[in-house]
């Protein structure tokens, strides 16, 4: 057989989520943010930065919801019953951030609050449910046949909650070296201060869960650490180190799109190490790619319409950027 | 909860967020389209109203389709969390549709709505009424990919089951499935009527405020128009879905025609009012016009047409609540005709704008258009039952086995969410409605008024100073 089309769509559904990831994350990094930044103004212009763009950001989470749902039925059914519970909190929550962008403009004074609080909330509760439904993932689900075999409340464990908490540490990291691009004077000067912390908060989270997965998976402890494995597999954590100290530095000096930039590669790293981890199994730790295929029917005739069109929806996209590029100032927005 | 089982829970919050995110696309498919409209007048003859109504309606799209996308982002992923066997068994063909319409149609909405709603000066003239036309091209695309999808799962074809799951072999006749022309025709048509409703109900309440401008009388009459074409065209689809429903899922019409049994010869009434009890397998208090059912549906003075008895009582569509929703959607049908005509009829005597009675009319016909379109569905999927995919899967094999405690858990969670937020983004809507297209603001010819609001153009409370640059 020609193409191997498993594969080439993983790698689409996996690069579909890696663009939901860098893109949505840093939009969810703003609330995040929120709690940190109290004067309206500032909080108008960290909102107004992502304005144009987020609904198209969430279309790649929708990607990946669809995607996986052509490509791996099995998988999509196993691993969405499976995660009910943080799906529909995370659902929850990108409801509550979703109207909050348009409400917190359209509200009187009295309910502006309210939304402003909707929004950081939503984005909390969004964020964290992806995290968990992430720590869950790993650590894999029991399945029998088409059928999800575990409670609801299975994927509550001490690691999946750990992984929670890192990607809520991720996305603000994103969200703020996200702001030192489009912002200026005082909110920008805020920003590189709470950069710091949060970037070693993040390199603490990364080592924690390096450690832990293999502790708790031997399986993923002999993919790593076997013979040679560990030499083609030793830049992952070498890279990871360095790009910290890379956006530490960055911090330090006038920092424009660099640190925004590295926090892109720190992600793509995790991500990577997770492919590493995981692979070739779609529903960890039995259920490889090919025993959740599509027919190969479907997986085709989608297949030619992905290919075909992301590089129009990367060119729309980028051209959207462009047009909305520049620094945001207060009380100015988009004009 | 309340005794209901796992899969009638599932089904409810199904039934029930979907009728929720319908509301939203049939809003922002007709206003979209509205919005080409407008700014193709406003380039073409440079009058400042159509400006004007532009960018009142892009306020009320924009809160309008931000409820739309997290509404929808709910349905995508519904599927897998409540009905994993059908996601497992269908997933092959469902799933690709699904992804078509996100690479085709989702993207292309989001992509260009930036700049549609906040590229006022940013971009060129004939740039932005690009963007504005890839908006509302994306909102139909959207519309007939779900629609192919829903329409397959109602009359299946161009697959075969192998290995215990739905595999497709001739994706042409999954796609053109015998109802997808139909529905597609009669759900892009309810959209348009239901806008229409919507901004000729805003037009009237000006009117009947006195607030008589130039654009409150040009979107008024536009609307009227609207009505006065497409209710008409509306109904004779309608008709010509009813047929296509026969043909294939004729228990669906015996259940919508609360009708039970052909006697040898005989010719079947139309049941206009009546209670079908589906205990007792007859319909009570019916009130009838001999003859004219089968005269609809058979075209001949004495056609028989199935009736609920030829099927097995487990293989029936629930009858009672489908004759009344159909009922409720074609009696909305007229009354929009009705409504229509006496326009043109008030317009010809010059008085369309000063009516009160007809403007009342107008007014009270604005939900009418979303009304019929919950009833059009509900009548629709109800009446497929107890099949997901008919005559293929039963609803009851699709249910993913979540416990009542966790589906009872989230369904009160979506309810109470659901109202509070949208209720209050409607709430929002309305009141910016009511605020009135705010007379032409400051713009040179062939640049877009700046939006008083940064964010997406909206007048606000206390309105920020204007920024340069
Ligand atoms: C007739 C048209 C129609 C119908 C029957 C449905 N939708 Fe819808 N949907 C749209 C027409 C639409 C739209 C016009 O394209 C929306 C509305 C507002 C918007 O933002 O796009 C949309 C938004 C929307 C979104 C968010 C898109 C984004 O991120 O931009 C998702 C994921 C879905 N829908 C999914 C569904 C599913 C799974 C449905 C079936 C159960 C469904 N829709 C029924
Ligand atoms: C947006 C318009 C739609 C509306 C208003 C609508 C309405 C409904 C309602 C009211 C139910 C509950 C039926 C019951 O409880 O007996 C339902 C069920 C369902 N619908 Fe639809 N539907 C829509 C579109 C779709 C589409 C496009 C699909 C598929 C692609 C779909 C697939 C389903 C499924 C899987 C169920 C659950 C099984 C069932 O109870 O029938 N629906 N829908
Ligand atoms: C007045 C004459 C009308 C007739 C005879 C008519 C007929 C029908 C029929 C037979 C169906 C069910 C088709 C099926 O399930 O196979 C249907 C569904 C539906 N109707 Fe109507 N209809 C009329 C008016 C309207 C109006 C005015 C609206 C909305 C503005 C509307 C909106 C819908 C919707 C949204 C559906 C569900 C989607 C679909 O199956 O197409 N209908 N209609």
């Amino acid at each position: 057989m020609g193409i191997n089309l498993p594969i080439l769509w993983t790698i689409i559904i996996a690069f579909g989520l890696m663009m939901y990831v860098v893109m949505d994350g840093f939009d969810l990094g703003i609330g995040i943010l929120f709690p940190f930044i109290r004067d309206r103004h500032d909080r108008d212009t960290m909102v107004n930065t992502v304005a144009p763009v987020w609904d198209g950001n969430e279309t790649w989470l929708v990607l990946g919801g669809a995607g996986l749902f052509a490509a791996f039925p099995l998988a999509y059914s196993v691993l969405l019953s499976a995660l009910y519970l943080p799906l529909v909190l995370m659902l929850v929550g990108l409801i509550c951030r979703g109207v909050s962008f348009e409400f917190r403009f359209k509200a009187d004074e009295a309910h502006r609050r309210f939304w402003d609080v909707a929004f950081a909330a939503g984005s909390y509760v969004a964020t964290f449910s992806q995290g968990v439904a992430l720590g869950a993932f790993i650590n894999g689900f029991h399945v029998t046949g088409p059928s999800y075999q575990g409670g609801a409340l299975d994927c509550l464990t001490p690691f999946s909650l750990f992984t929670g908490v890192g990607l809520l540490v991720a996305y603000a990291l994103l969200g703020s070296t996200w702001l030192i691009i489009k912002t200026e004077g005082a909110l920008q000067h805020r920003m590189i201060v709470l950069a710091r912390p949060i970037t070693v908060a993040l390199l603490v989270g990364i080592g924690i869960v390096s450690l832990w997965t293999p502790l708790a998976h031997p399986q993923i402890a002999s993919r790593w650490f076997s013979f040679p494995n560990i030499i083609f597999f030793a830049p992952v954590p070498l890279l990871t180190l360095a790009t910290t100290l890379g956006i530490l530095y960055a911090l330090r000096r006038d920092p424009h799109a660099v640190p925004f930039g590295l926090a892109l590669f720190l992600l793509f790293l995790g991500y990577s190490g997770l492919a590493i981890s995981l692979f070739p199994n779609i529903i960890p730790p039995s259920v490889s790619l090919w025993d959740a295929a599509a027919p190969p029917q479907s997986m085709g005739f989608t297949l030619v319409g992905a290919l075909f069109i992301i590089p129009i929806v990367l060119a729309y996209t980028a051209w959207s950027y462009h047009v909305f590029r520049g620094k945001v100032r207060a009380g100015e927005g988009y004009h | 909860m309340f005794g209901l089982t796992a899969l009638q829970l599932a089904r409810i919050q199904f039934g029930f967020t979907v009728s929720f995110h319908i509301i939203f696309p049939a809003i922002t498919i007709g206003l979209a389209s509205y919005l080409v409209v407008l700014e193709a007048l406003w380039l073409w003859k440079k009058n400042p109203v159509f400006r004007e109504l532009r960018h009142f309606w892009a306020q009320i799209f924009a809160i309008n389709f931000a409820m739309g996308v997290v509404s929808g982002i709910v349905m995508a992923y519904q599927f897998g969390t409540n009905w994993s066997y059908f996601s497992n068994y269908a997933g092959g063909v469902v799933g690709p549709l699904l992804t078509y319409e996100v690479l085709s149609a989702f993207f292309l909405e989001a992509g260009f709505l930036g700049v549609m709603l906040f590229g006022w000066n940013r971009v060129g003239p004939g740039l932005h009424f690009f963007a504005t036309l890839m908006v509302a091209a994306g909102t139909l695309i959207s519309a007939t990919w779900i629609l192919a999808s829903n329409s397959w799962m109602q009359t299946p074809q161009g697959y075969a089951i192998v290995g215990g799951r739905i595999v497709p072999v001739d994706w042409l006749k999954v796609i053109f499935n015998p109802s997808f022309p139909y529905r597609l025709v009669h759900m892009t048509l309810a959209a348009y009527l239901a806008t229409a409703l919507f901004v000729g109900a805003a037009g009237a309440w000006h009117l009947l405020k006195g607030r008589d401008t130039p654009a409150v009388r040009t979107m008024f009459s536009m609307a009227m128009w609207m009505l006065l074409i497409v209710a008409p065209i509306q109904i004779e689809a309608g008709d010509q879905h009813g047929l296509n429903t026969l043909k294939y899922q004729p228990a669906k019409v015996a259940a919508i025609e609360g009708h039970w049994l052909n006697a040898p010869g005989q010719s079947v009434p139309l049941i206009l009012f009546g209670w079908p009890d589906m205990q007792d397998a007859r319909t009570l208090d019916e009130v009838d016009v001999p003859h004219l059912g089968s005269l609809i549906l058979t075209h001949s003075w004495n056609g028989p047409i199935p009736g609920l008895d030829d099927f097995p009582p487990a293989d029936r569509p629930d009858s009672t609540v489908i004759f009344w929703t159909f009922r409720v959607m074609v009696g909305l049908g007229f009354l929009m005709a009705l409504l229509g005509f006496v326009g043109l009829w008030l317009r010809w005597r010059g008085e369309i704008y000063r009516a009160r009675p007809f403007l009342y009319f107008a007014v009270a016909m604005g939900p009418a258009g979303l009304v019929a379109i919950v009833a059009g569905w509900i009548t629709t999927e109800i009446g497929r039952q107890p099949w997901v995919v008919y005559n293929v899967m039963r609803t009851a094999d699709a249910v993913s086995n979540h416990s009542v405690v966790e589906l009872s858990i989230s369904l009160v969670l979506f309810i109470v969410l659901y109202f509070a937020v949208f209720g209050t983004g409607v709430g929002y809507m309305l009141k910016l409605v009511a605020k009135g297209p705010s007379g032409a603001p400051e713009a040179e010819p062939g640049q877009f008024p700046r939006p008083a609001r940064p964010l997406s153009g909206a007048p606000d409370a206390n309105p920020l100073p204007h920024g340069e640059g």
